[in-house]
This record gives structure tokens, sequence and C-alpha cells, in this order.
């Protein structure tokens, strides 16, 4: 039974090293031997390399770098340069953005002005990191869809650190750079909005996060279950189906009354996972701008659900004089 | 008959767990077997009940609708129906149905000659409803520590029992979840793009296959996992990612009581750093 799942690779074949598609005549090659890897190979492919780096790579690298260098810098710098301190730190350590007072002006460099850099140069490597990944893609001939789902985590991302704090007025709204404090941030930006719970299209975001994981399981569970019949030909199978593909569909369809095709998917995958960020986003951008408070905006939609008190009546101490009595 | 074109000579008898022949049948698209009955025993008894629970509470609003499990002080005990019964006897059927399902799915794996990932899968996602609702508050000692049927009312547990632990994101299992989800979302976006990038060329010549597949993640980053690979690599990482929420939820209470942000103390405490 167990030989059945498929789990492992037991049998590693090693044939000859494949160079890739060619790529279109121009000022760079394919970088790198390829060579194998039995412990990759035990999980998918054997083969490492070849990588092709290209000059929008190469840019985008630079800038990647120089990001993590500005926020490395400026947190060691924050322990007075003590490398142990650092090491022991590092989870705690941030590069804050402005101070709120300094709205969308440029602070001196030690006042946010590092974050804002570090923030432009994450930007354009992630931008030209899409270029690339486009750039790829057509000179292969292939469609630009991964390009393109990356541009949506890049939408999530400047919602948060850029139009969001634009339209606030401040640079300060943005999360910080840094293991911990951008998780204080995120516990202290629902709070101050009143829970992100109720966030409608926070909502949305979490079902299609879960929902990516539920359709990943869904998918590669099938695709390993019939993979004896050769399920792993997708396309293949999307233009000629054959029986590993008619077994998966009817696997769903006795299931659950429903299936999809080996094509179709992959549609719902990719909307899925492409959703996750753009809902997300949208959710951030609505929060403080349009609506100040989500748990005040629930009540007032008749969303928030109401429970028997526990404690008896407590005043609102913000409703008393000074806070007190 | 709702049968697709190529389904005729799929639908053989045999490979049952339990029952025989005596419900190896299908209802429209539907397989049934023994399992399909006990589903629907559970999932139609169990909806009354969370219906019934709705009609005693205070609103029908679809949002609010609110079925608490039993006050902490009945510890493990049974409730009154009013007071909790409901949501433990909705927690049964839930169980029941979630189990038949999976096992229903066996027998349909069983009859198409399908390895049983799916079903383990669906195992490891009921492992963590179970552990959230049976799991943990039976190591706490009251079922009131499972959270309620209700829309908002089940969000408002999240948020309330994550804050009993001060800041739940310093959680390290839940850090591992949330990377988990994270990078599963990921991943599926890259795969479904690469696939439908392969059956959709942008050049509107001739579908790519592997080839161009494997070419285009190396350029991309200097490795392609291959066909076959991506789908371990997803149903490793869905599976993670359903395990390490259990984890996260099950060592909250019953393994460590104080709030998650001081849990990180040992490595500051540690002895290598005295050495400066």
């Amino acid at each position: 039974m167990p030989e059945y799942q498929n789990i492992f690779t037991r049998v590693q074949v090693r044939g000859p090293l494949h160079a890739g598609v060619p790529v279109p005549t121009g000022p760079w090659e394919r970088e790198g031997q390829p060579f194998y890897s039995y412990l990759l190979g035990q999980l998918g492919n054997a083969q490492v390399g070849p990588f092709y780096l290209g000059s929008l790579g190469v840019a985008s690298l630079v800038c990647g770098f120089i990001a993590i260098e500005i926020i490395g810098l400026n947190m060691w710098a924050s322990v007075h340069w003590n490398i142990i301190l650092f090491i022991r730190d590092l989870p705690w350590l941030a590069l804050e953005p402005p101070a709120p007072a300094y709205g969308l002006h440029l602070p001196p460099l030690n006042q946010g002005g590092w974050w804002l850099m570090a923030g432009f140069f994450l930007t354009a490597s992630m931008v030209l990191w899409f270029l690339r990944v486009h750039r790829r893609s057509t000179q292969l001939g292939i469609g630009t869809h991964t390009a393109w789902a990356f541009a949506a985590a890049i939408w999530l991302f400047l919602c948060l650190g850029f139009f969001r704090p634009l339209l606030m007025g401040a640079w300060g709204e943005a999360p910080p750079f840094g293991i911990f404090p951008h998780l204080d941030w995120t516990v202290a930006f629902s709070l101050r909005c009143g829970n992100l719970y109720y966030d409608p299209f926070h909502m949305l975001s979490i079902v299609f996060l879960y929902g990516s994981v539920l359709l990943f399981a869904m998918h590669a569970g099938t695709i390993l279950a019939t993979s004896r019949f050769g399920a792993d030909k997708e396309v293949e199978q999307t233009v000629d189906r054959g029986t590993a593909a008619e077994r998966g569909a009817l696997f769903w369809r006795w299931t659950m009354g429903f299936n999809a095709t080996f094509e179709s998917i992959h549609r719902w995958a990719w909307w899925f996972a492409v959703l996750t960020p753009i809902t997300g986003g949208i959710g951030i951008l609505l929060t403080g701008t349009v609506v100040d408070n989500w748990f005040l905006w629930a009540v007032k939609h008749g969303v928030a659900p109401q429970y028997a008190p526990l404690y008896g009546h407590i005043t609102d101490p913000a409703l008393t004089a000074q806070g007190s009595k | 008959m709702a049968m697709l074109s190529f389904e005729k000579k799929y639908r053989v008898p045999g490979g049952t767990l339990l029952g025989g022949d005596l419900f190896d049948f299908w209802v429209g698209p539907f397989y049934v077997g023994f399992f399909g009955v006990t589903t629907l025993f559970f999932t139609v008894l169990g909806t009354g009940l969370i219906i019934w629970g709705a009609a005693l509470g205070p609103t029908w609003n679809i949002w609010q609708i609110d079925i608490a499990p039993p006050d902490i002080s009945y510890g493990l005990a049974l409730a009154p129906l009013a007071k909790g019964g409901l949501w433990q006897i909705i927690t049964i059927c839930a169980i029941g149905a979630f189990g038949s399902w999976a096992l229903r799915e066996v027998e349909i794996c069983r009859k198409l000659g399908m390895g049983l990932h799916v079903p383990f899968a669906f195992a490891v996602a009921v492992f963590a409803y179970v552990t959230l609702e049976v799991i943990r508050p039976l190591l706490m000692g009251a079922w009131g520590n499972g959270f309620p049927y209700g829309i908002m009312a089940h969000l408002d547990w999240v948020s309330n029992t994550g804050y009993n632990y001060l800041n739940f994101e310093y959680n390290p299992a839940h850090m591992i979840a949330v990377t988990l989800f994270f990078t599963t979302t990921f991943a599926l976006s890259l795969h479904g793009s690469l696939v439908l990038a392969a059956i959709n060329p942008s050049d509107g010549g001739e579908v790519k296959t592997a080839e161009h597949e494997d070419t285009f993640f190396r350029d991309f980053i200097g490795y392609s996992i291959g066909t076959l690979g991506i789908h371990r690599l997803g149903l490793f990482l869905a599976l993670g990612a359903g395990f390490f929420s259990a984890m996260c939820i099950l060592i909250s209470g019953p393994f460590w009581t104080a709030g998650w942000p001081s849990w990180w103390s040992w490595w500051l405490n540690m002895p290598i750093w005295s050495i400066h």
C-alpha cells in the first residue's frame, strides 16, 4: 500500500543535464554549471541550475541588497554596533518609519529617512523583479501569469507601506521593518481600528488565504493520488484528457457533486491565491481612511453580536470627566 | 442522468469499507455508500440543532447567531440543552459528519484506484478542528474552552483567546503556521501561474510543456521542482499549515499560560550572550 502513495521518489534516474529551451540571442547567457542534488531529487527534480541573471535580475538584486543593508546597518547601529547584542536582539530590532509629526515630508536620515530609503529600494527591487519575470515569460513564449500574480503581492505591500500612508497623510502610518516589530505593528493596528476581524475585506482575504491552502491540499492530493496514471503531466492531460484526469474529476464529482478540469483547477488556484493580497490591500486602504473603527462600523450595520453582560454594568472611563468619577 | 461522457465505465461496484453492496450506488452525481448515509444523518441532525439553537437565541441575524459552549463552571460535564448542551451535541454531529466524509472519500478512492492523499489531507483539517473543540477543552478541564458556533462569535473567540496570551503572534507555533499558510498560497500562485502560462502561451503559438516550465523556473530562481514535485511540496506545505495551527492552540493554555512575548526570554537568557 505505501508504495502507491508516491510521497518520495524511490528511484532517481540520472540522464544528461538539461540546458533548457534556448534563450533568444542577447548580451546575457544562462549562468552556472547545472548539477544533481540527491536530496532535492527525493522530492522533485534532482537538477539544480542553470540560472538566468539578466540586466533586470542584476538591477533587482542590487536594489534588494541595498534595502537589506540599510535595514541591517540601522538595526546594528541601534545597538551601538555591538555584534553580540545585534545577534541576540535581532528579532526585536526595527527600522521604524518617521514619526507622525513629519507627515509626508522628508525627515532626517536617523528620524525615518533611512526607512523611506529602504522602502524605496525594496519597492524598486520588487518592480524590477516583476519586469524580469514578465520578460523571462515572454522570451520563452509562455503566458505572463506569474508576473501578474507577483504584481498582486506588490499591491498589498504598497497598500501597507505607501498608498495608505499617502491617504492618511503621514509616513508614520506605515509598518516598520523588523521581525517582532512588524508583528507588534499588526496587532496595534488591529486594536486601534477596532479589531480588523470586523473588516469585511480582511474577512475576504482570510477566506482566500485559507481557501488557497484548502485548494492546494485538494489539488495536490488529487494529482498525487492519480500520479500512477500520469496525472503530473498536467499540460498533456489538459489538451488530451486521459484516465488520470477522468479519475481525478470523478473523485470530486462523486464526493461533492462538482469537479474542475485540469485547466480550470489552475484558474481556481490562481484566482484564490491572487485575490488574497488584492482583497487584503483593499481592507487596509479602507482602514482609518473610510472607516475609523471596524467594531463600531459592525455595530452600526448589525453585524457585531450582542453578548449577555458577564460582569454587570461597567462605565466607560472615556465617558467620565478626565477618566475618573 | 448527471453523468459525464466518460463516466459510465468508472461506475463499478465494490471498494466499500462497510455495508458491502447495500449502499453501493449513486444519487445524481453523488456516490452514497454507508458513510454517505451517516454523513447525511449527522449533517441533518447537526444543522437542525444549529437552527434550534438559533431559535432559542435572541436573533435570526445570520452574522449574530451564536451557539456557545457550556459555561466554564460545567467543566467536562453535560450541560442542559439551552446552556451549551446543544453545542455539545452539535460538536458530536460535526465530528461524525467529518469522519464519515473522510471515510466516504476513502471508498471513492478505492473505487477509482487512487491513492488516499485527499482523505488523509482532510483528516489533518479534522484533527485541527478536534484539537480546538475536544482535545484542548479536555486538557483545560472545561468544554467552555471550545469556540462557539457563530460567524462573528467565532471571530470574537479567536480575538479574545489570542489576547489572553497578550500577543498571539509571538506564539512560535503560530508563527510557523502563518508562515506555512502564506507560503502555501505563494506556492499555489506559482503553480497555477506556471500551468496556465504553459497552456496559454504569450506568443500565441503551440501549447508549451514541462520543458518550457522547467526552463522558466530555472531561469527564474535556478531550480525547477518539476511537475510531480510541486504537488508533493504543495501537499506538505498545506498539511503543515493545518498541523501547526492545531499545535499553536494546543500549547496555549495546556502548556503555556503566560503571555507569548515572554516565552522568548529563553533566547535572551542563554548563557552564550555573557561572553562579551
